[in-house]
């Protein structure tokens, strides 16, 4: 059974497991996106992600409650893993997958010339900053939608959604990359291993803590990411997020530990003609994604009802308790360092 | 028999003042070297030169019997960068290097060099865009030998394959201008403060390491990559060209040094690095890209991750 897309803007929510795809489903998300365990996915991380059964199982859930279900093989799978991601591309379409999201050219014309049918998004991870790029991907491949890095301006999204035909999925809350997606390889400097390759960023495994006379420190394949001083919220070394010294000043030298809250901004997305608000965390708990649906939901109905345009402060309060650093930022959307 | 390896000077990744510029670009035309990269490759707000004096360079490289290409931005948000770079790729006289499906775009049917930020790390990519008129292949730094070597293999025909064999790695690309926030400026008052850097700005961590390089949205390692004591290894795996990116001091002695490695000369070294960092070369093996495994384990087994403390310290 195929549910039909929302012809309203999606809320796209993300699930790591089986439990927090029904607590995406049962607290008001349209579209739920989810990857395979291993190394064909962004988020490949230990004891995360799904087997094909339990894919299967969800996507029969999401179905019967009018959800879509989208699945991310958006890695850039190489010689040795290319087999894996073309039979997980084949599986995904045999579990019913309403949706690939891909960021690999290659891979994308496999899915395109063996399910004609299926619908492709353009992951994040495909850099595509511009209507240009989106338009080699259309031409190519005839991808439906694009999901826009976090590097653009809410003024660059309005004009790029008016150059494409393809429906624009823009990130609203989660972790914040302040990099262009697809186009960072500081894990891969620091640890060997890399969002494009493996599917991971400043992977757990290369993550060590020490107590120091200095304070907590926290370190990435030996390399110092941050110290904290006694009583100071330590929170995961991403390296992007660590503090480093540049001539005197030691400070977050690329991106302070914050969350990406596009609350403020989203009318006006919505507005330009956005189709689909996604949120950041296939790595968090079935709790975590229950709560942030739910706040989600009740922020995007808002907009839609479009009697008032500005999201409530309590709805933006309730996300901040969920947030990185308890803090959040609208990100590149609106620029206050341009 | 291999042809022999080419050698490439890729753009210049900073901001140099422009005396600076034509100096550097003048001296090539009598350096060992094939294929010269011009354009600019970081920041739309950067001029190293007018356009006139861009054709002018370019034509005194040509005199000198060098390949000119132009590389092109790897991150383009704006209509005017869209619309620089549609020019560019109008003007088909020159080879241009693609760093963003936009540029692949816009030169489809073009003969052109697809760049390092196109992320080609498979054999259908690398097909797709030879279809598309791809002459030359520049592999994503990140990806091991043993990875090109395996695609060099499968290549299309008349493909070359080119690595980035020496300089500060291009890591990653912000919308954010790393080095005005560094000196509490916005990116629109910018005034060009990175033209004081002309090799970047050297972030540390907060024991000493050197670890990146600041260069406006684009983040660098702090470590010099140097392949130069694995050219047999790059011949071997089917590379043809080898990438030089500039920096501002040595240059003409790191050209000489890998012109004589090239031509057979086992013993070819490089004085130790000016910037600080030192060498890396992990990324060769697989590795963290820091490790530096060239002097002290010259058989590092592939896909083990050095401890990068360790090879700070090397």
């Amino acid at each position: 059974m195929q549910v039909e897309p929302s012809s309203r803007v999606e809320l796209v929510c993300p699930a790591g497991s089986l439990p927090a795809l029904r607590a995406a489903v049962d607290h008001g998300a349209d579209a739920v996106y989810i990857g395979f365990r291993g190394e064909t996915n962004a988020r490949n991380f230990p004891g995360l992600n799904f087997s094909i059964d339990d894919a299967a199982t969800g996507i029969e859930h999401a179905h019967l409650s009018g959800a879509r279900v989208f699945i991310a093989l958006n890695v850039y799978p190489m010689p040795k893993s290319w087999a894996a991601a073309t039979a997980a591309v084949d599986a995904a379409v045999t579990v019913g997958a309403d949706a690939l999201i891909l960021a690999d050219p290659g891979l994308m014309k496999y899915a395109r010339e063996h399910h004609p049918r299926l619908r492709l998004h353009l992951s994040v991870q495909g850099s595509a900053t511009n209507w240009r790029a989106i338009e080699f991907y259309r031409r190519q491949f005839g991808i439906q939608r694009a999901v826009l890095p976090r590097v653009l301006s809410a003024t660059q999204v309005e004009r790029l959604i008016g150059r494409t035909p393809v429906e624009i999925e823009i990130f609203g809350f989660g972790s914040l990359c302040v990099m262009v997606e697809g186009r960072c390889a500081l894990s891969s400097y620091a640890t060997g291993h890399s969002p494009n390759m493996q599917g991971v960023c400043s992977p757990a495994q290369a993550v060590r803590w020490e107590e120091t006379p200095e304070g907590r420190q926290s370190r990435l394949n030996g390399v110092l990411i941050d110290r904290y001083a006694p009583g100071e919220a330590a929170g995961y070394p991403t390296l992007c997020k660590g503090r480093f010294r540049v001539n005197d000043d030691v400070f977050h030298a690329l991106e302070e530990p914050t969350a990406l809250n596009a609350l403020d901004v989203l009318p006006r997305l919505i507005a330009a003609g956005i189709r689909a608000v996604k949120v950041e965390g296939r790595q968090r708990s079935p709790a975590y994604v229950a709560q942030v649906t739910r706040v989600m939901r009740r922020a995007l109905d808002h907009c839609l009802d479009g009697t008032s345009a500005a999201v409530p402060p309590t709805v933006t309060d309730a996300l901040d308790h969920l947030a990185e650093g308890r803090t959040h930022t609208l990100g590149a959307y609106h620029r206050p360092w341009q | 028999m291999r042809p022999m390896l080419k050698l490439s000077v890729g753009p210049i990744l900073y901001l140099w003042e422009r005396g600076a510029v034509l100096r550097f670009y003048e001296s090539l035309c009598e350096a060992p070297v094939d294929i010269v990269y011009l354009g600019e490759v970081v920041c739309s707000k950067r001029r190293l030169l007018q356009k006139e004096e861009w054709q002018s360079v370019a034509g005194m490289l040509r005199s000198a019997g060098k390949q000119v290409v132009i590389s092109t931005l790897a991150l383009i948000e704006a209509e005017s960068e869209l619309a620089t770079l549609a020019r560019i790729a109008e003007s088909a006289d020159t080879l241009v290097e693609a760093n963003d499906y936009a540029c692949v775009e816009y030169l489809a049917g073009h003969p052109f060099v697809a760049g390092p930020h196109l992320n080609v790390y498979n054999e259908a990519t690398l097909n797709l865009l030879a279809r598309h008129g791809a002459q030359r292949w520049v592999a994503p730094v990140e990806l091991p030998l043993a990875i090109v070597a395996a695609l060099a293999e499968l290549r299309p025909p008349n493909l070359q394959v080119e690595m980035f064999a020496y300089g500060r790695l291009p890591l990653a690309f912000s919308a954010r201008c790393f080095t005005a926030r560094s000196q509490r400026r916005a990116k629109d008052d910018c005034e060009f403060i990175c033209a004081a850097h002309p090799d970047g700005t050297t972030v540390y961590t907060r024991d000493g390491q050197p670890f990146l390089t600041l260069n406006g949205i684009q983040t660098q390692s702090a470590a010099t990559q140097n392949l130069l004591p694995h050219l047999p290894k790059l011949r071997n795996a089917g590379v043809d060209v080898l990438r030089l990116s500039p920096q501002s001091r040595d240059f003409p002695e790191i050209v000489q040094a890998f012109r004589a490695a090239v031509l057979g000369d086992s013993s070819a070294t490089l004085p130790s690095s000016f910037l600080p960092g030192g060498y890396c070369d992990g990324y060769l093996d697989g590795a963290a890209g820091i490790a530096h495994a060239a002097n002290e384990r010259p058989t590092l087994p592939a896909s083990r991750a050095l401890p990068a403390a360790a090879a700070a310290s090397s």
